[in-house]
């Protein structure tokens, strides 16, 4: 059975993003859910389904989704999961809504994530707690010892392979740091909407861990941040231009990132164009998860918009900035915007192709391709999103 | 070594044999009885043929950078007065990578592909780690 177009986004709820603490990251989780039933023009009895992507700060307590529901009042519920494959699973939720929906399990569903890892300034807070990457320094076993802390260190090993072996440089990271603020530049939602940047500020901003500049890396949030889908059929009827899912697939490769170079972006858009029945040519803007500007660099390679290896040439001459050929991370993406993980990508496809982008607005914006990118290029899943139906 | 600031790994008891040999000056890693596969750190099964039996051999401590990065954020107050320091991927002529550091060697000139052999550090009354030099 050939799911395409069966589902469609509905709803778009954003919280405040970034330095916020208005809530806890339960409360972030009803306040985005809260939001995207009211874009869609739906009630929360509406809701038989709830996914939740459980940010750091959701601990390793069971049943998140479970507290979810409790904490804003849902009642017999269809389908539920705490879902966890980092930063591939806003995708993934989608999808798992999609099929769920498609097998009659149930009829509207919402996908949600959370995380509330940043706390609030305080003169006693010791600098390493309260940096934004902080709470993902975590470090296991032997790594410890040896100064070997938490994500952008285990990236930074990876990243250094490529440029060892295909001569990447931080020029052309940097590029991709300059080419999502660019476009930040235009989204007032962005944390970074007020500051432009060039290659030379990216280089001078400190080094976290070479050969990752602070610019390298994403911007770690606080916020909740929620779709919701429903069949098409119905979304026709609701209050916002459907946002329809053409084509879905995932890809976990497994093994060592450092020997491979390689995302699972290969093997997730094979399901995902086959089933959207698109190539690469059709489309139109690529939201590209970017934890770092280098992974961003590698699904270009994996997506085949370039030759593996040339991701660095690639988007040397802004090829995805604003007014390039193609749009990437038009809404600054994570790296300049804010960092919901999966949904961050997903959240700007559905604002592009509902043309509600205003100075970012991508022209005629029909095919969106959305990836998601879990732990060290070890997860990955593709949506291929569109405002037609078919 | 009351002075040692970083943090001192636990003696786990799947880690035992490896501190041990450590302590003796010795690099060991387990070894696959089914299948023969290096593997490091130490895990039940081994994830080539799912075998439960392996054993801890020696390997003889020569190998090469892999990789490496540069750290400069402080997440631990002991690493405070070695920023910037580089932590190395170095990959064992076995084949098997360990997390590690490379000694008497500035950050910067460090290359992915230099030759380097095993050195060991006691860092407490118990716990020697295995650090390298270049060859």
């Amino acid at each position: 059975m050939n799911l395409r177009g069966h589902g469609a986004i509905v709803g778009l709820g954003i919280t405040k993003q970034g330095k916020v603490y208005d809530y806890n990251h339960v409360g972030f989780a009803v306040e985005a859910v809260r939001l995207a039933l009211e874009d869609a023009g739906l009630r929360r009895e509406d809701l038989d389904g709830l996914l939740l992507n459980p940010g750091l700060s959701w601990g390793d307590l069971g049943m998140g989704s479970f507290q979810l529901q409790q904490a804003m009042g849902l009642r017999n519920l269809r389908l539920t999961a705490s879902m966890n494959a980092g930063g591939a699973t806003g995708g993934i939720m989608i999808q798992q809504a999609v099929e769920a929906i498609a097998a009659g399990l149930c009829s509207t569903v919402a996908c949600v994530f959370s995380d509330a890892p940043l706390k609030p300034p305080a003169p006693a807070t010791k600098p390493a707690e309260r940096g934004s990457g902080a709470a993902y320094s975590f470090a296991r076993g032997l790594d410890a010892a040896y100064g070997q802390f938490g994500i952008n260190a285990a990236y930074a090993l990876v990243a250094r392979r490529h440029m060892h072996r295909y001569g990447t440089t931080n020029d052309q990271l940097g590029a991709i740091a300059v080419a999502q603020r660019q476009w930040a530049n235009k989204n007032p939602r962005a944390q970074f909407y007020d500051t432009p940047m060039t290659l030379d500020d990216y280089h001078q901003s400190r080094w976290v861990v070479e050969p990752f500049h602070l610019f390298d890396c994403c911007l770690v949030s606080n916020g909740g941040l929620a779709v919701i889908v429903t069949g098409a059929d119905r979304a026709r009827d609701l209050k916002r231009p459907p946002v329809y899912i053409w084509g879905m697939g995932q890809g976990h490769p497994g093994g060592d990132p450092a020997e491979t170079l390689t995302s699972g972006a290969g093997l997730a858009k094979e399901s995902a164009f086959r089933m959207a029945g698109i190539t690469i040519q059709d489309i139109d803007v690529a939201e590209l998860y970017d934890c770092y500007t280098f992974t961003v660099l590698v699904c270009l390679e994996d997506y085949g918009f370039c030759r593996k290896g040339d991701g660095g040439p690639f988007v040397a001459e802004g090829r995805t900035a604003p007014g390039g050929p193609l749009p990437v991370n038009t809404g600054g993406g994570q790296l300049s915007s804010f960092y919901m993980w999966g949904m961050t990508p997903v959240s700007e496809a559905v604002i592009q192709l509902r043309g509600e982008g205003s100075a970012r607005q991508v022209a005629d914006a029909r095919v969106a391709l959305v990836s998601g990118n879990g732990g060290i290029l070890s997860t990955h899943s593709t949506l291929v999103l569109s405002n037609q139906p078919s | 070594m009351t002075t040692y600031k970083k943090p001192i790994p636990t003696i786990t008891p799947e880690l035992r044999p490896f501190f041990t040999a450590a302590r003796n000056r010795q690099l060991v890693v387990q070894r696959c009885t089914a299948c023969a596969a290096y593997r490091f750190p130490a895990r039940e099964i081994c994830s080539n043929c799912l075998s439960t039996t392996a054993e801890w051999v020696p390997v003889c401590g020569r190998g090469e950078v892999f990789s490496f990065n540069v750290m400069h954020q402080v997440y631990h107050p002991g690493f405070a007065d070695d920023v910037p320091y580089a932590v190395v991927v170095v990959k064992l002529e076995e084949g098997v990578k360990m997390i590690s550091n490379l000694v008497g060697v500035k950050p910067h000139d460090i290359r992915i592909g230099m030759s380097v052999r095993v050195v060991f550090e006691d860092i407490s009354d118990e716990v020697t780690l295995p650090k390298f030099v270049p060859a």
